[in-house]
């Protein structure tokens, strides 16, 4: 029965646990110390886990994987465009640039959500040509609509003697976003850990007082671990790893907030339309819900959130690709939400948390562990990103296996 | 003052196009009264439902005519969600729930109690919190008024069928003010005492003054559970009396009795003695055919005979052709002119000498983008390899003869076309099923299975296509197995008639029983007859 269990376990995480041990190996192989992968992994992760994060509300309503996440992301550049015109600086410039991104983020979400409303079923390919067809559009506004139409009057974002946007937006220059929001509070990671761990434990207690089922025992070991976690961070050897970790308070502070309005957004009348509409959208309409609405709130909420992200992930790089940045931003994200344990019709905070932090590994060791192993780092390359097509092909295939395997057992019944 | 009727419905017509589908019915029903529809399947209930409930099918096809009072006064419905909030609620056959939502969710989908938070505040209600304790208490409740102790936060996921069916009765009940619920078939997916269970819950909620319409085709529960009872038949209003007067055989009589109506098409009807050659022997046939569900079916037929198999839709009937061929999962034991078959398996059933006209002419039956002389010789080609030849080390068609054949089937079954290359997408359903025969009869069959042969065809094709079955086995000698939803086809042309229902062979008849005995096999009772028994 327990072995069963296990199995059926394995089976269903068979894509995160296959994820570990590549992690784990790659890591032997690096020849990197742990404190070095450690830093790399928060600077990725403090640009990432936000877009992440963006895609598990289509997913809750029954959308699939966003794979229009670009065209979020393009709302962003776009804004980000703006505020380097105008000439606003720092944290203002950057909360100007969050403002803008929410009309651009709705209004593309809002057609997105139109086109995918005729595509039923088909959301995710859908999508994903969306994003490719939009980058088209893209183009043409960057190269000919600004500074033809539109005069863009700041000279350094603009081709030097010729007309359209420059081939890289800098935002670290003066006037610039750059680090608007990693600078704004910084601390080493065991001062991090003690700040988080108080409001996750303020948190928890909240939510203990208002569920209608008190577990005093499992609210008992939450705290519990958190507390652990606060000291041993506290402790010699976990200082000495973490010792190149400066944690950017604000952004994982956005990030933590997301998961919270994930969380929150669900246990609201929306999000009870969301979760209705995606396990059945008959049944949603037959409760009278208007399910085409329904499904183009939940694209507009992963468009401005993707933007919002893509934002965070450009003032932590201090410049950005101006006609490729957004690319792969669908592709990757989607991989890291798979990759940890989410199926295109479930997924969590923690799957994209745990995601994000193992498809970033992988980004950081497998180079190195390649130029060891085969003494070119192309070669870590080419498996890096061979492994991420690799992942969202497998976690697709799984969902459709264990698909069949459920019908069958249901028609055996 | 309250109205003596709750609901009425006066001398509601509906046509669709040309086709007028109810003409004339009504419906009175009072407060606290179980009012039982009858009818077998295209009388027109479900199309009264749709009236009542205002569904958009109705208003896109030109709306009907006739008045509907609600509590005594007149009402437009418009749409489903304005029959609610006018008090009428459906339970419906197939479940509205959602697995993944707990009971109270369930219950309480798109009616949710809200209170509002710091997001509401800003954004509008839609972002209000959940109050998950309100909730809970109404679930509870209305989970007690239908003596369902479950507890209100278990997943839906799992739960046994007949809880199911509560949960969305809860469901209906919980929604305030309502005056009247209809019950379309509840009890068909239930077992006996789950049955018997909502029966004494439909009593409890009538009994607090909520009338209840009942759709079933069991007409002992009917007998049980109700005080009133209206029949439709073919669209025209039968009777409506009340249930004290009435029988369950004299019932049957009214849903399926059509005096005076013709058949074109006659076939003497022969006896078959026990002793007489069998060409198939089906012993407990099961089949998983979506929607047609076969549990348990055995039946035999003779050499020589024309076999019908009727019943309501998604009893059963048409998943007894598929499975045989092997077009859909099956197990049990199928024999075939003495030869134990193999099931499962299409290319087997094809080349012991079975042929089959399906019912989904232009899904399986047919390749539309192929000509008709393709498709009428695609099967022998591809099982038989008839219609080839040898042609330098490689094998074919011999598009010759294949021509030949095509051209004498086409006069022989009056296809109407231009020309044999003319694409089978483009010909009428009546033209399109008698190229589906003719692929049938290219295999040479032995014996032939007919599903539905008659469904979507005009009048004159119908006739044709009748007339085409009763001359292949006369003349031809071959023997045919014909499953239609029309009685009144299969008791023209077929010898005996067996009844499925709820997935399992009620009762084989002779043609010429009574309306009564067929009408209760279609419900599942069978029926006490003098006659010897056939199988």
């Amino acid at each position: 029965m327990d072995k069963n269990k296990l199995r059926e376990a394995a089976r269903n995480n068979i894509v995160t646990i296959m994820f570990i041990i590549l992690c784990a190996v790659c890591m032997i192989f690096s020849g990197y110390t742990p404190s070095y992968v450690l830093y790399e992994l928060f600077g990725r992760l403090s640009r990432n886990m936000f877009i992440v994060l963006s895609l598990i509300i289509p997913i809750i309503a029954g959308m699939g994987i966003n794979f229009a996440l670009p065209i979020g992301a393009m709302a962003a550049q776009i804004s980000c465009l703006l505020v380097l015109e105008w000439g606003v600086p720092g944290i203002a410039g950057f909360a100007l640039a969050v403002l803008l991104t929410i009309p651009f983020g709705t209004l593309f979400g809002w057609l997105i959500g139109k086109l995918l409303n005729k595509m039923k079923g088909q959301e995710m390919i859908g999508s994903m040509i969306i994003a490719f067809f939009a980058t088209g559009l893209y183009q043409l506004l960057f190269l000919f609509i600004f500074d033809n139409i539109i005069p863009i009057n700041n000279p350094d974002l603009t081709i030097k003697g010729s007309k359209g946007i420059a081939n890289t937006m800098d935002l670290s220059k003066a006037g610039g976003i750059a680090s608007a929001l990693d600078g704004l509070w910084r601390l080493p990671f065991h001062q991090a850990v003690l700040v988080f761990a108080a409001v996750i434990a303020v948190i928890l207690l909240v939510g203990y007082v208002k569920s209608h089922k008190k577990n005093p025992k499992k609210l008992g070991i939450q705290i519990g671990v958190l507390a652990v976690a606060a000291v041993v961070a506290q402790t010699g050897p976990v200082k000495e790893l973490f010792s190149m970790v400066n944690v950017p308070m604000v952004t994982f502070g956005c990030v933590a907030v997301l998961c919270l309005f994930n969380v929150v957004i669900m246990r609201t009348k929306l999000g009870q339309q969301f979760r209705a509409v995606g396990q059945n959208r008959t049944v949603a309409n037959a409760a009278g819900i208007n399910v085409n609405h329904v499904r183009i709130v939940a694209i507009v909420f992963s468009t401005v959130l993707a933007g919002w992200g893509q934002l965070i992930f450009v003032q932590n790089m201090g410049a950005f690709q101006t006609y490729g940045a957004h690319e792969q931003v669908g592709l990757y994200a989607g991989a890291a939400i798979l990759v940890g344990g989410a199926s295109v019709i479930r997924a969590t905070n923690t799957q994209a948390l745990i995601g994000c932090i193992l498809f970033h590994l992988m980004f950081i060791l497998a180079p190195a562990a390649g130029k060891n192993l085969f003494g070119d780092a192309a070669i870590g390359e080419y498996f890096r990103v061979f492994i991420c097509y690799g992942v969202i092909a497998v976690a697709l295939v799984m969902h459709a296996w264990s698909e069949n395997a459920r019908k069958k057992k249901a028609s055996v019944q | 003052m309250a109205a003596e009727y709750i609901l009425e419905m006066k001398n509601i017509t509906k046509k669709y196009g040309e086709n007028t589908v109810l003409s004339n019915v009504s419906l009175k029903i009072r407060p606290g009264e179980i009012h039982a529809l009858l009818g077998e399947n295209g009388a027109g209930k479900s199309t009264l439902m749709n009236v009542l409930f205002g569904m958009p099918v109705i208003h896109a096809t030109g709306g009907f005519s006739g008045e509907v009072l609600i509590d005594g006064e007149k009402t437009v419905i418009t749409s489903p969600h304005d029959a609610m909030l006018k008090g009428i609620g459906m339970v419906h056959q197939e479940f509205m729930l959602l697995p993944g939502f707990t009971i109270t969710e369930n219950i309480k989908l798109n009616r949710e109690i809200t209170k509002p938070n710091i997001m509401s505040r800003i954004f509008g209600a839609k972002m209000e919190s959940l109050n998950m304790k309100q909730m809970s208490t109404d679930a509870r409740q209305a989970l007690d008024s239908v003596g369902m102790s479950i507890d209100e936060y278990t997943m839906v996921h799992g739960l046994p069928v007949g809880y199911m069916q509560f949960v969305e009765i809860a469901r209906e009940i919980d929604k305030k003010g309502v005056k009247l619920l209809v019950f379309d078939e509840p009890t068909a997916v239930l077992t006996e005492s789950e049955a018997a269970q909502l029966l004494k819950v439909m009593k409890e909620i009538a009994a607090k003054g909520i009338a209840i319409i009942f759709i079933t085709h069991r007409l002992d529960e009917v007998i049980n559970a109700t005080d009133g009872i209206t029949i439709l038949r073919d669209g025209q209003f039968v009777t409506a009396c009340e249930t004290k007067d009435t029988t369950a055989v004299r019932l049957a009589e009214m849903m399926i009795g059509r005096e005076g109506e013709f058949s074109f098409v006659t076939a003497e009807p022969r006896e078959f003695k026990d002793n007489a050659p069998v060409a198939l022997k089906v012993s407990h046939l099961a089949v998983d055919m979506p929607g047609e569900v076969v549990k348990d079916a055995s039946f035999e037929v003779h050499e020589g005979e024309i076999f019908g198999i009727g019943g309501l839709a998604g009893q059963g009937k048409i998943g007894v052709p598929n499975g045989i061929m092997g077009v859909y999962e099956s197990t049990g034991e199928v024999e075939f002119f003495g030869q134990k078959m193999k099931l499962n398996d299409a290319r087997a059933a094809l080349s012991s000498g079975m042929a089959m006209v399906s019912e989904d002419r232009r899904g399986v039956g047919l390749l539309l983008d192929e000509s008709i002389e393709n498709n009428i010789v695609f099967n022998a080609m591809q099982i038989h390899g008839d219609y080839t030849k040898k042609f330098l080390g490689f094998t074919q068609k011999d598009t010759k003869a294949i021509r030949k054949h095509a051209e004498d089937m086409i006069k022989e079954l009056d296809i109407r076309c231009f020309s044999p290359l003319q694409h089978t997408g483009t010909l009428s359903g009546g033209n399109q099923q008698k190229v589906c025969i003719a692929r049938a009869l290219t295999m040479n069959p032995k014996m032939l299975f007919v599903s539905e042969p008659t469904r979507g065809i005009d009048i004159g094709a119908k006739k044709l296509v009748l007339e085409t079955l009763v001359k292949l086995n006369r003349e031809l000698g071959m023997t045919i197995v014909m499953v239609s939803s029309e009685l009144m086809e299969l008791r023209s042309i077929c010898d005996n008639v067996a009844i499925v229902s709820e997935g399992k062979v009620v009762d084989v008849l002779p043609v010429n029983s009574s309306d009564a005995d067929f009408g209760l096999a279609m419900s599942g009772i069978r029926p006490e007859r003098g006659g010897v028994l056939h199988a």
